[in-house]
């Protein structure tokens, strides 16, 4: 029933590994189509007045990078180190839904697809262009994306496109709270679970409470959009304001889904390479929780231009101000983490670091738009996106770059090249400096954001010409790493099962992992079962090959079958087809009825 | 089903009440933007225009005493008595039909008396909030119609009682939902 190779293998698995891989590999696709639009978008504003692109295709551009970014890169970049890494942290065979998990993957796949295809499906629509992309800003403001002001198709591809995403992030939301929570191995209590596995379990309850509020959002519009109300029209007594309401409610603890993870990344590498303990591992847990709570009580600060009153605005300042503490808490642990070790420079740790250094500047930045009449000045110009790209570039990227070269030799059993990642590392810290460094400056001069060109008279041709060879340079970092992916394939060193003396129970097992992960589940005693503690041994090494056989599910085809309904789903109110839409749902009742009775034992 | 799990609680239902408790989200936002919008309309019909308290009186009553069929049925299905099982999940599903065809007759002729959809902001925020609920109540009849069928067919077992379970939990919610919108967009105009 389950197959083990070849691509019919690959569509019906329902191993966490695989699929781990499958949203690495797609996931970095998507990242570097991200990046290539960052590219076009810095070409364009290299010079003033420039004709590079389009005015149109510069808010496609610049609408599809933040989309594709967050929604296809960053996200599902993280959802890859849940899938592959977080049951072996745990000791569990696989997640608690491996067909869940599989469900996820395929809506993600697919969602993407549905939302790319809008570069080239014009003609189609009749559109006059080439390409339809996604033109509103990634916040997607109303009223601008009301039918009158963006009559195209554009903003549909966007409006579903997000919605099918959704579905995809609650369902391995759902799916990873419960593993979390429920397959850890015997004595494996919640205060000895490591970092990044709390921080996957703080993110997952993030996800399925902010995501049904953008939901909601998104529905509002497509109903504004297809059927006529005026949820955000104000002439009929709406508010556009309600969508900013709705978009930051889910938006800010968003910001949190994307960074949570790269903070539990980085403190699982720091221990590693300083060979110590984290320090002040419960104030660390505590504080990812305490941000998780907080992010919800923040979101306001986005629309501080909106006028919403001063009593408003005072409170949001103040809360704002209050998350920087346990986000300034957890970076004093990391670097008291550092403090006193015997540091290994691996290009991990490189990465790690220049997270803490880099979050700095990006939450410093941050807490200075806490403050309402500061960020009068700085809304909607260059200094938000500097802000932005510290936090998502310095913060996630990089401590998911720490990750991957982190826990790349478990997942392949080879080790990626330490000169090669080095020379990464340099090009891409040099490459994020030079590109966004500037936009500080550029936005201060009041260069306004997601305006496709600007007058020399503003005085920032030179620090737009920098920021373009920073983007430059990260492209070209960006080259190195996948020929560091390439080469290891053949040339990687032989990994073995623990080349970093990692601590945690991953490590245990071998590079790769057999499909049942551990032989015999291991039982935990402490913190860092694999280390020396006061009180106790290290844990014995697990026998190779399993004592008594063992349980693996067979694939399912229904997962994906089910996750094409979705796309088919949302092609009837893009083409204003009826019919599609009763075949959406078919092939989706087929899918759940199939998955629901078919036989599967995990 | 029988896997040890570290907190002791099964595995599905845990992941059915996280979905809950998502849900209260979606809920709770489609709930916050009638509320921000009651009274800004432009133009009627107003909602004590249109809405008909003991109508929909009676439809909130048959959806609770569906509430109580739910609980009987799987009562019945975790002591193996499958005969009132399929008496009572069919009982269940048929209330939940009761209530969705009270909710067809009531949109009809509100949309008779001139609110649609397009109409103003009550229509719009009303059919959204209320219609979001109907599709829920629909795929529980529809979730509750197969237990139904595979009892007929002797596949519903005592074993399978916390299939039924998670689907009573659906059920409840969906059904505590309603006393929240009830109280909210009739009771309270």
């Amino acid at each position: 029933m389950s197959e083990t190779r070849g691509w019919r293998s690959w569509v019906s698995t329902t191993d966490h590994k695989r699929i781990g891989q499958l949203y690495f590999y797609t996931a970095f696709a998507f990242f570097l189509i991200g990046g290539l639009e960052a590219l076009l978008i810095r070409i364009q504003l290299a010079k003033p007045e420039n004709s590079f692109v389009s005015a149109e295709t510069y808010n496609q551009l610049f609408t599809m990078h933040g989309t594709t970014m967050i929604f296809l890169a960053l996200m599902p970049l993280s959802a890859a180190f849940f899938n592959y890494i977080v049951p072996l942290q745990i000791g569990a065979r696989d997640v608690a839904f491996p067909r869940l998990n599989a469900f996820s993957y395929w809506v993600f796949l697919l969602g993407g697809l549905f939302l790319n295809s809008s570069w080239f499906v014009g003609p189609l629509f009749h559109a006059g262009s080439l390409n339809v992309a996604p033109d509103g800003g990634w916040v997607g403001d109303a009223n601008l994306t009301e039918r009158q002001f963006s009559p195209g198709v554009n903003i549909d591809f966007w409006m579903l496109g997000l919605q099918i995403l959704g579905i995809s992030s609650l369902a391995a939301g759902f799916n990873f709270v419960v593993t979390i929570l429920n397959l850890r191995a015997p004595g494996l209590k919640m205060m000895r679970l490591p970092v990044f596995s709390w921080m996957t379990l703080v993110t997952s309850f993030l996800i399925i409470t902010a995501f049904p509020v953008i939901t909601v959002g998104l529905v509002l519009l497509m109903f504004d959009r297809f059927f006529g109300t005026h949820f955000y029209v104000a002439s009929a007594g709406g508010d556009p304001v309600l969508w900013q309401h709705l978009f930051w409610l889910f938006g800010h603890p968003e910001v949190y889904i994307l960074i949570l993870p790269a903070m539990g990344i980085v403190s699982e590498v720091l221990p590693t390479f300083a060979r110590k303990p984290l320090f002040g591992y419960t104030v660390v847990v505590y504080s990812g929780v305490l941000i998780g709570f907080m992010g919800w009580g923040v979101w306001s600060h986005h629309m501080f231009a909106v006028g919403l009153g001063p009593v408003a605005d005072s409170v949001f300042s103040a809360t704002t101000m209050l998350i920087a503490i346990p986000t300034g808490v957890k970076i004093f642990n990391w670097i008291a983490t550092l403090w006193g070790g015997q540091i290994r420079g691996s290009t991990a740790l490189y990465f790690a670091v220049g997270f803490i250094a880099m979050f700095i500047i990006g939450g410093l930045s941050g807490v200075s738009h806490a403050v309402p009449p500061a960020d009068l000045q700085q809304t909607d110009t260059y200094y938000i996106v500097a802000h932005i790209h510290y936090v998502l570039f310095g913060g996630t990227v990089l401590g998911l770059f720490s990750g991957i070269y982190y826990w790349w030799p478990k997942m392949t059993g080879r080790l990626l090249s330490e000169p090669l990642g080095k020379l990464h590392f340099w090009l891409t810290f040099v490459g994020m400096n030079l590109a966004f460094f500037p936009m500080h400056f550029i936005g201060l001069l009041g260069m306004p954001r997601r305006i496709y060109t600007y007058s020399p008279d503003l005085g920032v041709a030179k620090l737009n010409l920098l920021s373009t060879v920073g983007a430059l340079i990260i492209g070209i970092s960006a080259l190195v790493f996948v020929f560091n992916l390439w080469r290891t394939r053949r040339h990687g060193a032989v990994a073995g099962n623990d080349p970093w003396q990692g601590a945690t129970l991953e490590w245990a097992t071998t590079s790769p992992p057999p499909v049942y992960n551990f032989t015999v589940i291991p039982t935990v005693e402490s913190r860092l079962p694999l280390w020396r503690g006061e009180h106790h041994a290290p844990m014995a090494p697990l026998p190779a090959t399993p004592p008594q056989p063992i349980h693996v599910p067979g694939g399912s085809w229904w997962p994906f079958v089910t996750a094409c309904g979705l796309p088919v789903l949302a092609l009837a109110p893009l083409t204003h087809t009826l019919w599609i839409a009763f075949v959406g749902v078919a092939i989706l009742l087929i899918g759940i009825y199939r998955w629901a009775f078919e036989p599967f034992e995990v | 089903m029988s896997h040890r799990t570290s907190l002791g609680l099964d595995n599905r239902k845990m992941a059915f009440w996280a979905f809950i408790g998502s849900e209260c989200l979606l809920f709770g936002s489609l709930i916050a933007t009638y509320l921000v919008y009651k009274g800004r309309s432009v133009v009627g019909p107003y909602p004590h225009d249109v809405l008909n308290i003991p109508f929909t009186s009676i439809s909130t009553f048959d959806l609770l005493m569906s509430s109580l069929m739910m609980v009987l049925a799987l009562a019945a299905v975790q002591r193996n008595d499958m005969r009132w099982a399929k008496v009572w999940l069919f009982s269940t599903a048929l209330l939940g039909i009761f209530f969705l065809c009270g909710q067809v007759y009531e949109f009809t002729s509100f949309v008779h008396e001139g609110l649609t959809l397009q109409r103003n902001l009550f229509g719009a925020t009303f059919f959204v909030l209320t219609g979001t609920h109907g599709a829920h109540v629909s795929v529980g009849v529809l979730w509750l119609l197969t237990l139904w069928y595979r009892a007929l067919r002797g596949k519903l077992t005592a074993a399978n009682a916390m299939t039924v379970e998670i689907t009573g939990l659906y059920w409840h919610f969906v059904d505590v939902i309603w006393i929240v919108i009830f109280t909210v967009v009739y009771l309270i105009q």
